[in-house]
C-alpha cells in the first residue's frame, strides 16, 4: 500500500507570475521607529495612529515568539530582512481605466473583472499594500454601506472606526497582532448600517508581489443592528525564493441581531509565512460564521475566533486545510462564551499529503454561572502518504452545570480498497484519489459561495491529480 | 548507578544536586497549561520525613483491599510495617517480591535496567528528581516468564504527621507470558495534616504478558500529590491500568504508556471524584512506537464543590507505527456551578494506515435521569449519588475484575457520601 502511494508534487505554476517592481514608496528593510514614522507620513495618517503604531512597536519587541507551543519554524523568520511598507503611492481609484495596465493583467489572471460582471457588489483589490482599485456598486452606496481601504476608513470615518479598531483584537493579543498594529496598511473597512442586508458578497483579493515583502493588511467589519453582510477574500502570490511574511489582523463586530460571514481562500505560494489573527464579537442574537480554507503557504497559523458576548449569540467556524509537501497548516478556532444560551459550532477537516503537516488547535471557553451554552466541535483528518503528519490540540474549559460541550476528532486515510474499486471502474489512480479527497471535504465545500466551491474542487483536483502518476 | 542510591551516600548527594539543578515547571510549558502553580510550593517539606509514630495497629487494620490476595506490604512514612509473603510455590517459581532497597542490592542487573529508566516525560522532571533524591523504599516485583499470579498483590503506603513527605515507588517487571495484578493504595493517616507525596512507578510487560495495575490515591485533602507512571507494553502484551483519584489538595498524575512491541495492547482508565477545593491534574501519553498496536483511554471525572480538573491527553503515533488503533475519551460530569473541567485531548499522527479518534465532553446529570429516580421515591441526594456512582463505575468495570471492581466502587462511594 505504502509503495503505491507516490509523492505529491504540487503544481503551483498557476500563481508563479509577477510584473516589474517600481515602488514609489518603499520603507526599506527592517523595523524601527523610523519605519513606523515613515509609514504614517507617507500615508498622511492622523497623530493618534502614529501613537498607536509606536506603542504597538514596543509591544511587538517585548513579546516573545510563541514557540513554547507553536512550531520552531517561526524562529527562521528574520524580521530585519523584511520590507514593512511598499506602495505605488496611489490612492484607491474608483474607475477601472485608472488602474495601471500591468496590474490589470494580474487581476485579469485572477479573474476579478469577470466575477464582478457576474455578481460582485464591490471590489477592493490590493496590490502590495495599497488598494489600487475600489468600486462599490451604486445600490450599496445608496444603502449607506461603507466599503473602503483601512487608511481611508480611519481618515474619513473616525467616529465609527475608532470605536472598534483594536477593540476585538488588542495590540498585545500576540506578537503578530502587535506587529500588524505597528505597520498595517491596506485591508478593508466595512460598515453596514442597521437593518441593511447586503445581498452580494463583498470581495477583496490580496497579493504579494515583491520579494522579502511582508503584507500587513488590517480589516475591520461592522454590521450594525440587524444588518447582514458576507465578505470574501482570496489569496494567491507569485513565488519567490526567500520567505515572505503575511500577518493580517481581521476584526468583526456583529451588533444585535446582525449576521456576518467571512470567507477566506488562502493560496499563498509555499514560501509564505501566513500568521493571521482573526476574531469577531457577536452581540445579542448575532451570528458570525468564519469559512476558512487554507491551501497555500509554508506555515499558516490562524485560529478564527468568536467572542459570544450577547445572549443567544451564535458562532461558527468551518475550516478546510490542505497541507502538501513541506507545508504546515496550523489552523483551528476559538470560541469564547460570555453570555447565556450562546452556541458555537466548529467543523474542521484537514488533509495531509506528502510531507505535509496539518494541525488543529482550538480553544473553547465556557466560564461559570452561564446557562444553556453549547459547543460542538468535530475535527476530521485525512492522511494521504506515510510521511504525512496530523495533530490535534484542543483546549476546552467548562464551568458549572447547565452547559454542554463536546469535542470529537478522528484520523483516517483513503483505503487501498477504495482506490482499487474506482480503478476497476476505469478511473486513474489520480482521479480516484482526488474523488476520495473531494468526497471527504464535500459537505464543507458546499458551504462556500458557488464560485469558491467550484474553484476549490478544481484546486483539489489539480493538487491530487498532479500527485500520482 | 541507580542501585547506588540505596548504598552510597555520594550517589544520593549527586541526586540531590540534580534536583537543585532542574528548574521548577513554568507557566510557559504546555505540559503545565491550566495548572495551579500556587499549589506547588515544596518549601514546607524540605526537612527529612519523621519516622512513623502513630498507632501501628490502626494502620495495619486499615490496610485491607480484598480478602483474598497473593501478598500484601504496608508502609508508613516510607518504612515497612508489615509484609505478608507470597506462597512458597510462587517463590519457587522465581517470583521476586521485595522492598525496593532490598531488591536494589540483591538484583542489581534487573534493577539497573529498569529503575526510573524513562524519566518523567510529561513535565514533572523536577519532582522526579526530588523522588530520586529522597526515595527510601517501595516495592519491587519480578514475575518470571510464563508465571501466572491469579490473586492481586496489594501495597499500602501511608503518610502520617505534619509536613512530612513520602516517595512511594513501584517497579514491576512481568516476563513473557506472565500474568499479574498489582494494586497500590495511597492513604493519609490523619484527615488534615499537610503532606507531600511524590510517587513513581515503572511497569514492564514482556511479550504476551498480562498486567493489571491499579493505583487508589486517597491521601488526605491537605496533601500535594504527584504521581509519575511509565508503562512499557511489549509485543502482544496487554496492560490495563486504572487510577482511582479520591484524595489530595492538588493531585497530579502523569501516565505514559509506551507501546513498544508489535500488537501491544494498552487500556488506560481513570475515575476521579473531585470535591471541595480539590484539583486533579491528569496528563496522559499513549506513545505508539511499534506498528499494529492498540491503545484505549477512558477517563471519567465527577466534579462537585469548587473543585477543578485538568485532563491533557496525547496520542502520538510515531513514524513507522503503521496500522495503529488508538482511542481516547474523557467525560466530565459537572455537579456544581463552581466546578471547572479543563480538557485537552491531543493527537499527533506521524504514521500511515492509522485509526485514531478522541472525544471530550462536559455536561451535567440529565434532568430525565434524575426524574426517573425521584419518581421511584428515591431522595434527590441519593439519586444524584447513584447516578455519579454509575457514571464512574463504568470505567472501573473496564478492568474486568469483578471482586476488585466492587471493592473500588465501595471506596468511590465512601468518598461521595463524605
Amino acid at each position: 500500500m505504502s509503495q503505491s502511494k507516490t509523492e505529491l508534487n504540487l503544481d503551483r505554476s498557476a500563481g508563479d507570475f509577477s510584473y516589474p517592481e517600481h515602488h514609489a514608496f518603499d520603507a526599506g528593510y527592517g523595523l524601527t521607529r523610523d519605519t513606523v514614522n515613515y509609514i504614517v507620513d507617507v500615508k498622511g495618517e492622523p497623530e493618534w495612529i502614529r501613537e498607536f503604531r509606536l506603542k504597538a512597536l514596543d509591544t511587538f519587541h517585548a513579546k516573545p515568539l510563541p514557540t513554547n507551543w507553536a512550531t520552531k519554524d517561526l524562529e527562521t523568520l528574520d524580521f530585519d530582512k523584511i520590507r514593512y511598507y511598499l506602495a505605488h503611492g496611489q490612492r484607491p481609484t474608483r474607475s477601472w481605466d485608472d488602474v495601471p495596465d500591468d496590474m490589470k493583467q494580474t487581476f485579469e489572471r485572477l479573474g476579478i473583472p469577470e466575477q464582478e460582471r457576474k455578481f460582485l457588489a464591490g471590489v477592493e483589490a490590493q496590490f502590495d499594500s495599497e488598494a489600487v482599485y475600489s468600486n462599490i456598486k451604486k445600490a450599496i452606496g445608496e444603502q449607506g454601506v461603507i466599503f473602503v481601504g483601512s487608511t481611508e476608513g480611519l481618515i474619513k470615518h473616525p467616529e465609527i472606526f475608532k470605536k472598534w479598531f483594536g477593540k476585538v483584537i488588542p495590540t498585545g493579543d500576540n506578537k503578530f497582532s502587535a506587529l500588524n498594529s505597528a505597520v498595517f496598511s491596506g485591508g478593508s473597512f466595512i460598515y453596514v448600517p442597521p437593518g441593511v442586508k447586503v445581498k452580494h458578497p463583498l470581495q477583496a483579493y490580496f497579493r504579494i508581489n515583491a520579494e522579502n515583502f511582508g503584507q500587513f493588511e488590517r480589516t475591520l467589519i461592522i454590521a450594525d443592528e440587524g444588518a447582514e453582510v458576507m465578505y470574501m477574500e482570496g489569496c494567491t502570490a507569485p513565488k519567490f525564493e526567500t520567505a515572505t511574511l503575511h500577518s493580517a489582523v481581521v476584526e468583526l463586530v456583529a451588533m444585535k441581531g446582525a449576521k456576518i460571514q467571512y470567507v477566506t481562500v488562502q493560496n499563498w505560494s509555499s514560501n509564505v509565512f501566513n500568521l493571521v489573527t482573526k476574531r469577531a464579537i457577536a452581540h445579542e442574537d448575532a451570528e458570525v460564521k468564519w469559512i476558512d480554507c487554507n491551501i497555500g503557504s509554508r506555515l499558516t497559523m490562524k485560529y478564527p475566533g468568536v467572542v459570544l458576548k450577547g445572549r443567544k449569540a451564535r458562532g461558527e467556524v468551518i475550516s478546510i486545510a490542505l497541507a502538501s509537501n513541506g507545508q504546515h497548516q496550523d489552523t483551528g478556532a476559538k470560541m469564547i462564551h460570555l453570555a447565556d444560551e450562546t452556541t458555537s459550532n466548529i467543523v474542521s477537516k484537514s488533509i495531509s499529503a506528502g510531507t505535509g503537516r496539518a494541525t488543529y488547535r482550538g480553544q473553547v471557553f465556557v466560564p461559570k454561572h452561564l446557562k444553556g451554552c453549547k459547543n460542538n466541535t468535530v475535527c476530521d483528518a485525512l492522511l494521504i502518504n506515510p510521511d504525512s503528519r496530523t495533530d490535534t490540540y484542543p483546549a476546552i474549559t467548562a464551568r458549572g452545570t447547565g452547559n454542554a460541550v463536546q469535542h470529537e476528532a478522528s484520523v483516517s486515510q483513503i483505503s487501498a480498497d477504495q482506490i482499487f474499486y474506482m480503478q476497476q471502474r476505469g478511473l486513474t489512480e489520480g482521479q480516484a484519489m482526488s474523488l476520495s479527497v473531494n468526497g471527504f471535504v464535500n459537505d464543507l465545500v458546499r458551504q462556500f459561495p458557488m464560485e469558491y466551491s467550484v474553484e476549490l474542487k478544481r484546486l483539489i483536483d489539480l493538487e491530487m491529480e498532479g500527485s500520482v502518476g | 548507578m541507580s542501585t547506588l542510591l540505596f548504598t552510597d551516600e555520594a550517589a544520593r548527594a549527586a541526586a540531590r544536586q540534580q534536583f537543585d539543578a532542574v528548574p521548577m515547571p513554568s507557566r510557559m510549558e504546555e505540559s503545565w497549561r491550566f495548572a495551579n502553580f500556587k499549589a506547588l510550593d515544596l518549601a514546607p517539606f524540605a526537612e527529612p520525613t519523621a519516622p512513623f509514630s502513630g498507632d501501628r495497629d490502626r494502620i495495619l487494620k486499615g490496610s485491607t483491599g480484598l480478602a483474598d490476595v497473593a501478598g500484601r506490604m504496608v508502609f508508613a512514612n516510607d518504612t515497612l510495617l508489615s509484609r505478608e509473603v507470597l506462597s512458597k510455590e510462587l517463590a519457587q517459581k522465581g517470583v521476586i517480591w521485595e522492598p525496593l532497597e532490598v531488591a536494589a542490592k540483591a538484583h542489581p542487573e534487573l534493577f539497573e535496567a529498569h529503575f526510573m529508566a524513562h524519566g518523567a516525560p510529561l513535565g514533572s522532571a523536577k519532582f522526579a528528581a526530588l523522588h530520586a533524591a529522597r526515595v527510601q523504599t517501595g516495592t519491587f516485583l519480578y514475575v518470571p516468564d510464563g508465571v501466572e499470579i491469579n490473586l492481586p498483590i496489594e501495597v499500602f503506603h501511608w503518610l502520617s504527621g505534619e509536613r512530612n513527605a513520602t516517595f512511594p515507588h513501584t517497579l514491576l517487571i512481568a516476563g513473557a507470558g506472565s500474568k499479574v495484578t498489582l494494586v497500590d493504595y495511597f492513604q493519609g493517616a490523619e484527615p488534615d495534616t499537610a503532606g507531600l507525596a511524590i510517587g513513581f512507578n515503572d511497569l514492564y510487560a514482556g511479550e504476551g504478558a498480562q498486567v493489571n495495575y491499579v493505583c487508589v490515591q486517597n491521601w488526605n485533602t491537605a496533601t500535594l500529590a504527584i504521581q509519575v507512571n511509565n508503562t512499557n507494553v511489549g509485543s502482544k502484551a496487554t496492560v490495563k491500568s486504572l487510577n482511582v483519584n479520591l484524595g489530595g489538595r492538588y493531585a497530579r498524575t502523569e501516565s505514559a504508556s509506551r507501546l513498544i512491541g508489535e500488537g501491544a495492547h494498552s487500556d488506560m482508565l481513570a475515575v476521579t471524584a473531585s470535591t471541595g477545593n480539590q484539583e486533579f491534574d491528569q496528563r496522559t501519553f499513549q506513545d505508539h512506537l511499534a506498528p499494529g498496536a492498540y491503545s484505549d483511554l477512558l477517563y471519567k471525572n465527577a466534579l462537585d464543590g469548587a473543585s477543578r480538573t485538568i485532563f491533557a491527553g496525547m496520542i502520538r503515533v510515531e513514524p513507522g507505527a503503521h496500522q495503529t488503533d488508538a482511542y481516547q475519551k474523557v467525560r466530565n460530569l459537572l455537579l456544581s456551578d463552581d466546578a471547572e473541567a479543563n480538557s485537552m485531548p491531543g493527537l499527533e499522527i506521524l504514521a500511515d494506515e492509522v485509526r485514531c479518534s478522541h472525544g471530550a465532553t462536559s455536561g451535567q446529570i440529565e434532568a430525565e435521569e434524575l426524574f426517573y429516580l425521584l419518581a421511584r421515591g428515591i431522595p434527590q441526594e441519593k439519586a444524584q449519588r447513584l447516578i455519579v456512582h454509575g457514571f464512574l463505575q463504568e470505567a472501573i468495570d473496564h478492568l474486568g475484575n469483578a471482586a476488585l471492581g466492587a471493592r473500588l466502587g465501595e471506596l468511590v462511594q465512601a468518598k461521595l457520601v463524605r
